[in-house]
């Protein structure tokens, strides 16, 4: 009696562990997407009872980690590059999750409504170009607004960061002598400028420091309550960033297949510039390791539900949504996951 | 019932032979491991820095670029801002913690002696994070203050103007190496304030250790000299226990040279030359601790693991020398 009792609570927790082993699912890098990612799977857990454990290391570490298949899925907020893709032992897919926006956040004493910046102006400052905020550069495009003759504090990122990466790649787009002198890259070899860790050190720098402009997520600025000026598009209209202007970057850019572009400097006429896609990135083939059908499967649930009803958590914790058409061409990838040959 | 007792020593002799021998392999054996430890990371760095130490050669170690756009890396600015951080930490701390150790073991009295020596001690179980906080939150706005002071003069900003444009052609004068760059209090100054006192425990309480063992009959026989306290201790205390304190000063340079966040957070990470006290620096821990988690081309990975290779013989170098100098400084007849 007691054996057959024993046995059955043998098979019991042996069923369970197979059973949460199934259902927990890995995922590791990008920092930008981690209160979204972490919303979203408390959400899903609560739904369907599968767990995602997500690390935010960083994309360059999430891109590591999905290289040497540690991770179910990596997240990053720049794509991999052609040169990072061919190290990995399988075709890899990117799917984007959501859109955010990179802000000039400032703390100019004295001004009151938020400034006005083009692309061009953002480049001399962060060149070390125009060092004070009077420069008749800045003023021009601020007609009406008193500003003090304070020196401009350059806060720029220390750490790696695909922050950087979307503020240098809307620079060099925009600025030849950016593109020449200084490049786009998670690290970059700054002109000048003092650096801070993190979004939220930049942020705390910033609000510190009068006189002082640096350049953060959206939600960062809003969180810390840090006034951020609106940036000149392409089409010549000055937007202040929010969550709609930043999903129309995604209208004004051909999307290609694999979802792997650049969204700044958008051609939408309502689009704010500096904004990027944030990624997740697994392989196409499943069958790989000791990986099961049901992992598999188990993966593809929950990246089909980001990309559709997870959808709906974005605004709230100000990412932009996924336009239709991109949410579709991100359904169309995900679908085309196979296991073993055959299609999920 | 006369026969004698055998001594029980001869029987356990076989048993406590063995057990010498069992601790004795046990013994090797963890020795091993720390050596085994040693060398594996040796390795491990070694392997992961040498597609970059391929690519530059030791030039990687003289070169002053690090683009990680342009794929070129050359640590020679961390080295030296990771020497000028830590000595001028060191210049700072050593003073202040030998007055201190003097202070706790010839001056104070018994009832202040203990809790003061006990809270130099607590600076050391800080962990470096509330150090870092401490110095971003505390000592930074003290310093912007300042700072904004001096540009608050007219005269001062023209010079600060003067001095960027020497700054952006590589260059720097007397003056503006002391001219605030910036108005946010970050910078080299602070990282060095903040090591200063990250570091003075280790040598203030190793010094006032070494001071106490100085024998009682080096200090009587000074007195009935007629020396006064202070020649006491300059000519018959310090020299003692000089070797000693060299040796807390040896522990506090290692961990300036290593120590990581609290540097990183403050420094202001820049890779540039080092133009201004107040300006932005970096140090060889600082750079990796921000970008080996982001570093996505294998060559900057590499390069920062390179990073990682320097700073480990650049703590045995110091040390090696640290001991050839204590070996020196020792009086003779002192073990």
């Amino acid at each position: 009696m007691k054996k057959t009792f024993l046995l059955g609570l043998a098979l019991v927790t042996t069923a369970t562990a197979s059973q949460a082993a199934a259902q927990t699912i890995t995922g590791a890098g990008a920092s930008f997407p981690f209160p979204l990612y972490s919303k979203m799977f408390a959400e899903y857990r609560s739904e369907t009872g599968v767990s995602v454990n997500y690390q935010s290391v960083g994309s360059g570490a999430g891109q590591k980690q999905i290289t040497e298949r540690t991770v179910d899925f990596a997240g990053s907020d720049n794509p991999m590059s052609d040169e990072a893709m061919k190290a990995a032992p399988g075709k890899l897919l990117h799917v984007p999750t959501a859109i955010g926006a990179v802000v000039p956040a400032y703390n100019v004493p004295g001004v009151t409504q938020p400034l006005k910046f083009t692309g061009k102006v953002l480049a001399d400052i962060y060149l070390g170009k125009i060092r004070t905020w009077n420069d008749k550069a800045i003023a021009s495009l601020n007609p009406g607004v008193t500003l003090p003759g304070l020196p401009i504090t350059v806060v720029r990122r220390s750490d790696g960061s695909g922050t950087t990466y979307v503020f240098a790649d809307y620079l060099s787009k925009v600025s030849a002598e950016w593109r020449d002198k200084v490049g786009v890259g998670n690290s970059l070899q700054w002109p000048t400028g003092t650096g801070a860790r993190g979004n939220d050190g930049v942020a705390g720098v910033v609000k510190s420091t009068p006189g002082a402009i640096g350049y953060v997520e959206l939600v960062y600025a809003k969180q810390n309550k840090l006034p951020f000026g609106s940036v000149r598009n392409r089409a010549g209209k000055d937007v202040l960033a929010d969550n709609g202007p930043a999903s129309l970057a995604a209208q004004g850019v051909v999307i290609p297949a694999d979802t792997r572009v650049s969204l700044t400097n958008s051609a939408n006429r309502d689009a704010y510039p500096i904004a990027s896609f944030t990624y997740v990135i697994f392989y196409a083939e499943q069958k790989y390791g000791n990986r099961t059908e049901a992992q598999a499967k188990a993966l593809k649930n929950l990246l089909t539900w980001m990309v559709t009803k997870g959808q709906a958590y974005n605004e709230g914790l100000d990412y932009a949504k996924l336009p239709p058409a991109v949410a579709n061409k991100a359904r169309n990838i995900i679908a085309s996951m196979t296991y073993g040959g055959k299609k999920l | 019932m006369n026969e004698p007792v055998r001594p029980r020593p001869l029987t356990r002799a076989p048993l406590s032979a063995r057990s010498d021998r069992t601790f004795q392999g046990l013994i090797l054996a963890l020795a091993s491991v720390i050596v085994l430890v040693f060398v594996l990371s040796v390795y491990q760095l070694g392997r992961e820095s040498w597609p970059a130490l391929r690519e530059f050669g030791l030039s990687f170690y003289t070169e002053r670029t690090w683009n990680p756009v342009s794929g070129q890396f050359g640590a020679a600015q961390m080295l030296i801002g990771t020497l000028v951080t830590s000595l001028a930490a060191l210049v700072l701390s050593v003073p202040l913690a030998v007055a201190s150790a003097l202070f706790v073991a010839e001056y104070a009295p018994k009832w202040l002696a203990n809790p003061v020596g006990y809270l130099i001690e607590l600076l050391a179980a800080v962990p470096s994070v509330v150090y870092g906080l401490w110095a971003l939150f505390v000592i930074a706005p003290i310093l912007g203050r300042w700072q904004q002071g001096f540009f608050a003069d007219p005269a001062n900003v023209a010079l600060y103007t003067r001095c960027q444009d020497l700054w952006n052609s590589g260059q720097t004068t007397l003056q503006c190496f002391f001219v605030p760059s910036a108005f946010d209090g970050r910078g080299l100054a602070l990282a060095i304030i903040i090591l200063t006192v990250m570091i003075l425990p280790y040598t203030a309480s190793v010094a006032r250790d070494v001071i106490r063992l100085v024998p009682a009959d080096q200090r009587e026989a000074m007195y009935a000299l007629g020396a006064t306290k202070w020649e006491v201790i300059s000519r018959a205390i310090l020299p003692y226990a000089r070797a000693g304190i060299l040796g807390g000063v040896i522990l506090a340079l290692g961990r300036a040279l290593g120590e990581t966040l609290a540097v990183a957070m403050v420094i202001g990470d820049s890779q540039e030359i080092i133009k201004s006290l107040w300006g932005g620096a970096s140090t060889m821990a600082s750079v990796i601790a921000n970008q080996f988690g982001d570093a996505q081309e294998r060559l900057h990975r590499s390069s920062v693991v390179a990073l990682g290779l320097g700073l480990f013989f650049l703590s045995v170098a110091v040390n090696f020398l640290a001991r050839v100098v204590i070996a020196r400084l020792t009086p003779k007849g002192i073990q």
